[in-house]
């Protein structure tokens, strides 16, 4: 049998079964990990960085232990690698590939963007990384900060905790949250109002 | 645990095709390079063996510093990067 020419439905219903029949994952468990994996979004990750802006002590939980900083907010961690969090300053900008494959914090920030797998991203990104900012995203860092590129490879999961934009004075988490976009938390892109 | 904060290694500059079927996750472009450890970061199945299915030991994970010029001989001066590798990926640089 080929499987590539296998009926694709056909072989998953085999493979539900057998993994009921053994006892290694049931029909629930599968539907609660399918759901668990569809309300990820880049909103989960928003939502932490929101709440790290506005509570110092939120903010030193999180960058000591992400995935509990996560669950604090509701967002199902279970079974997931655990969470990093990384802190932009005035210093010290990141940036996250995975240049194996794609390894990404899938938990708070759903669905990798197309590009991320990409070989060119990768490639680029531990290779010449204000070049593909500047670039790609119009992200000019400037010189006096520092940039420190994250290849994710293995059994950790990494998040960019961006730095709060000027003007966001006196915002709540909602608003706060509204304006952080995906790539501000995986470093391609800083938050700001404008956007 | 080998390596504390600070520690200079070398990536060890091992292929799989010199030792038979493991999964090695360090990126090539690292391989033989020297780094600084940065900080432990937990204990985890070693990779080499779960993704052959054989019975996979806990193996310590650091974070590791590089310095990013000196990977690719271009690049801003200061910049970094930043990687997971085990320890038996490491050596005494």
């Amino acid at each position: 049998m080929n499987i590539i020419e296998t009926d694709g439905e056909r072989l998953l219903v085999a493979l539900r079964g057998v993994l009921a029949a053994k006892g290694i994952a049931s029909a629930a468990e599968i539907a609660e990990r399918i759901a668990v994996t569809d309300s990820a979004s880049p909103g989960q990750g928003a939502r932490m960085v929101a709440k790290a802006w506005t509570d110092p002590a939120y903010r030193a939980r999180l960058l000591e232990d992400g995935s509990k900083a996560a669950e604090e907010l509701g967002i199902p961690m279970r079974g997931m690698p655990p969470l990093g969090v990384l802190e932009d300053s005035a210093e010290l900008h990141h940036l996250v590939v995975c240049t194996l494959c794609s390894c990404y914090p899938r938990a708070v920030l759903g669905y990798p963007p197309f590009w991320y797998k990409s070989a060119g991203y990768r490639a680029r990104a531990v290779r010449d990384p204000r070049g593909l900012l500047a670039q790609e995203w119009g992200t000019v860092l400037p010189e006096s900060v520092r940039l420190r590129v994250v290849d994710s490879t293995a059994d950790y999961r990494w998040m960019v905790l961006p730095i709060r934009p000027a003007g966001t004075e006196g915002w709540d988490d909602t608003r706060l949250a509204s304006i952080v976009r995906e790539g501000d938390m995986i470093g391609v892109t800083i938050p700001s109002i404008a956007s | 645990m080998m390596f504390a904060p600070g520690a200079a290694v070398r990536v060890k500059n091992d292929w799989p095709e010199t030792r038979g079927p493991v999964h090695l996750r360090t990126p090539y472009y690292l391989r033989g390079r020297r780094g600084t450890v940065v900080r432990h970061l937990g204990s985890f199945r070693n990779p080499e063996d779960l993704a052959f299915a054989r019975p996979a030991p806990l193996r310590h994970l650091y974070h590791v510093r590089f310095d990013q010029p000196a990977v690719w001989a271009e690049g801003q001066a200061g910049d970094e990067l930043m990687v997971e590798v085990y320890e038996h990926w490491l050596e005494q640089a």
